[in-house]
C-alpha cells in the first residue's frame, strides 16, 4: 500500500487500511527494546513455574490424561495462559501508564494521528508482545520435546496471535473505564482467575459438572485451549472455525468498546 | 492568506454548563495571539476545539484552510502543540523523544535526524541529546516540549501555559524562543496566566470569560481603552480612613483589595503630592498594565 505523506496525503488511503497506527506500535517497540530481556523473563517466569512445577511435581502423582503425561497435557494450557497474561498486563498496566499517567496518548492526539491509530497501535502491539511470550513457551515445549508432532505444533502460532488479539482487545476496553491501577484487580478476580481455573489450563474442561462446563464455554480462554491442546498432542482440533470466531469476536468487541469508551474518556 | 485560525460563533456545552458560548476569534498569520481568561473561562476547551480534538455543538472552525473537525488530521500536519503537561516520554532520551514524535507526522527517520541539530540548538539542549528525560530540569523539559512541537516545522503553534512553574531565568529563555518563532513568520496562539508574559509577547490579545470574548486588541490598546494610564497603590496602617477620601478627591476610580487601595488616574501628580505629606502611608506609582485590565474585566474588581 502506498501512503503519500506530505500535507493532506495522510488520508488518501481508505480509512480501514491506513497504516498510520504503525508509529504508535513502533514507539512501544522502542521502549520495550530497552528492557527486552527482563521483560521477556518476567513474562516467562510465571507460566514456566506453573508448567514445570505442576507438570513435574503434580504430574508424578497423576495418571496420564488421555494417554499423555500431565506435563505434556499442561503445555498447551500454559501457552494460552501465558499469552493471555502478557496481552492483559500490557493493555492494563502499561497502556494505563501511557494513557493516564504519562499522557503519551494525549501527546500523540495532538499530531495528525487519531484515537483509532493510537488504539490500533496499542492493540497490535500488545498482541505482538504476547506473541513473543507464546513463542517463548513454545520454544520450551520444543526443547523438552513435549509436542507429539512438530509440524502440527506450528499451528499454535495462529492460535497465539488470535488469543493475543482477543485478550488485548478486552484489556483495552477495561483500561478505558479504569479510574486507577487498583481497578484492574476486579478484572483479574472476576475474569482472569475464573478463566485460568475453569478454562481447562490445568485439567480437561470436560471434567466439570455440566452447569459449570456451560459457564466455562463462554470464556474465551476455553476456546483458545480447545484449539491449542490438540495441536500440541498432534491432533487436528475440532470446530476450528467456531473457536477461532469466538476468539476473534471477543477481541473485536473489546476493541470496538475500547474505541467508544476511550473516546468518551479523552475526547469530549 | 486569510486567518491561520478562524473560530465563528463557537459553542460547546457540558451538561448544563456552556463552556464556550458563542466565541469568535481570528488569528492573523505571523502574529502571536494571546488567549487570556481566569481558570474555567473556556481556554483549554477552545484550544481542544481549535485542534479538532472535540466537536463543537455549533459554529465553525477553520484551521490553516481546513474545516474542522472533518479535516483535523490534515490541519494538524501543519500545527505544533506545547501542552500544559509536558507529556514527554520518560523512557526515552531527548533525541529519541524528537525522533519518535516526528514519526507521528509520517516523517522519515533521516528527515527528522536532519532537523535534530537545529531543534536541539533552538531549545538550548545541544549537549543533552542523549540525556534521559528524568535528568532534565523543569525548564529544560519545557524547552524540549517546545522543540518537540516544532519537529514537523509547523505554521501554527498552540502553547498552553508554556511557562507555568518555571523560574524567571527559564521563563526568559522560553520568551526568547517564542520571539524567534514569530520573527520566522510562525503564528502563535498562547494561553497564559502571566499578564506580563502576554503583554511582552503578544501582538494581539483576546480576553475571554464564561466562554465569551469580553475584550480584544493589542496590549497597549486594551490598556488605553479600559483603564486609566496611571496606577497608585497605597498601603499603610491608616489606609482604611485617611486615604479613601484622598483617593476620591484625586482620582477617577479606586478599588480596595485587601489592605491595598488601587487608585486609577490619568493625572497622578496631585495625588502623589498629597501622599508625600502623609509619611505613614506607603505608595507605589506605576503605569497601568494588562493585569489591571484583566482584573477589571473579569470581575475581580472589588468596587462596591
Amino acid at each position: 500500500m502506498s501512503t503519500t505523506r506530505p500535507a493532506g496525503g495522510i488520508r488518501l488511503t481508505p480509512h480501514v487500511f491506513r497504516l498510520t497506527f504503525l508509529p504508535v506500535w513502533h514507539r512501544n517497540f522502542l521502549v520495550w527494546k530497552k528492557l527486552a530481556i527482563p521483560s521477556l523473563l518476567g513474562n516467562l517466569a510465571d507460566p514456566m513455574l506453573y508448567m514445570l512445577g505442576l507438570g513435574y511435581g503434580l504430574g508424578r502423582l497423576l495418571p496420564d490424561i488421555g494417554g499423555v503425561p500431565y506435563l505434556n497435557f499442561l503445555a498447551a494450557g500454559t501457552v494460552c495462559y501465558s499469552v493471555m497474561n502478557s496481552a492483559t498486563f500490557e493493555t492494563l498496566y502499561s497502556a494505563f501508564s501511557r494513557m493516564h499517567v504519562q499522557k503519551t496518548w494525549a501527546a500523540i492526539l495532538n499530531t495528525p494521528l487519531g484515537l483509532r491509530d493510537v488504539l490500533l497501535g496499542e492493540w497490535v502491539w500488545a498482541a505482538s508482545k504476547s506473541l513473543l511470550s507464546g513463542i517463548a513457551i513454545l520454544l520450551v515445549i520444543w526443547g523438552l520435546g513435549l509436542q507429539a508432532d512438530f509440524v502440527m505444533s506450528l499451528g499454535l502460532l495462529p492460535v497465539i496471535v488470535l488469543t493475543g488479539l482477543c485478550f488485548a482487545g478486552l484489556g483495552l476496553a477495561i483500561n478505558a473505564v479504569s479510574p486507577n491501577y487498583d481497578f484492574f484487580l476486579y478484572y483479574f478476580t472476576l475474569a482472569i482467575t475464573p478463566m485460568v481455573l475453569l478454562g481447562g489450563v490445568f485439567y480437561p474442561a470436560t471434567e466439570l459438572p455440566a452447569w459449570l462446563k456451560a459457564a466455562a464455554d463462554w470464556l474465551p480462554l476455553t476456546h483458545a485451549i480447545a484449539l491449542a491442546r490438540p495441536l500440541v498432542l498432534g491432533q487436528l482440533p475440532q470446530d476450528i472455525l467456531w473457536h477461532g470466531m469466538v476468539l476473534l469476536a471477543y477481541g473485536l468487541a473489546g476493541f470496538w468498546a475500547a474505541c467508544r469508551l476511550t473516546r468518551r474518556r479523552l475526547l469530549r | 492568506m486569510s486567518s491561520a485560525l478562524s473560530l465563528k460563533d463557537l459553542r460547546k456545552s457540558y451538561g448544563e454548563t456552556e463552556v464556550v458560548a458563542g466565541l469568535n476569534l481570528e488569528l492573523a498569520p505571523g502574529t502571536c495571539h494571546g488567549l487570556l481568561g481566569p481558570n474555567g473561562a473556556g481556554k483549554t476547551t477552545t484550544l481542544r476545539l481549535a485542534l479538532g480534538l472535540i466537536e463543537a455543538d455549533a459554529g465553525s472552525i477553520e484551521l490553516l484552510g481546513h474545516r474542522l473537525p472533518h479535516e483535523a488530521s490534515q490541519a494538524r500536519m501543519r500545527v505544533g502543540v506545547v501542552p500544559q503537561a509536558d507529556s514527554l516520554d520518560p523512557d526515552f532520551t531527548v533525541r529519541e523523544n524528537l525522533l519518535v514524535f516526528g514519526r507521528y507526522f509520517g516523517l522519515a527517520r533521516r528527515e527528522i535526524e536532519a532537523r535534530l541539530p537545529a531543534l536541539l540548538d533552538f531549545a538550548g539542549l545541544a549537549g543533552k541529546a542523549d540525556t534521559r528525560i528524568d535528568a532534565l530540569s523543569g525548564g529544560m523539559k519545557r524547552r524540549l516540549a517546545l522543540a518537540r512541537a516544532l519537529v514537523n516545522d509547523p505554521d501554527v503553534i498552540f502553547l498552553d501555559e508554556p511557562t507555568t512553574g518555571l523560574d524567571p531565568q527559564a521563563r526568559h529563555l522560553i520568551w526568547q524562543g517564542l520571539r524567534r518563532l514569530t520573527a520566522q513568520g510562525k503564528t502563535l496562539l498562547l494561553t497564559t496566566h502571566f499578564m506580563e508574559e502576554a503583554e511582552r509577547l503578544c501582538d494581539r490579545i483576546s480576553i475571554i470569560d464564561h466562554g465569551r470574548l469580553i475584550a480584544e486588541g493589542a496590549p497597549r490598546e486594551l490598556i488605553a481603552a479600559h483603564v486609566e494610564a496611571h496606577v497608585v497603590e497605597i498601603d499603610g496602617e491608616d489606609s482604611e480612613n485617611g486615604c479613601e477620601h484622598l483617593a476620591e478627591r484625586y482620582c477617577r476610580r479606586c478599588e480596595k483589595i485587601g489592605e491595598t487601595l488601587f487608585c486609577y488616574t490619568a493625572e497622578p501628580q496631585a495625588l502623589i503630592a498629597a501622599l508625600e505629606g502623609m509619611p505613614h502611608l506607603r505608595y507605589l506609582h506605576r503605569p497601568a498594565n494588562l493585569e489591571d485590565v484583566f482584573l477589571k474585566l473579569t470581575g475581580r474588581d472589588l468596587r462596591d
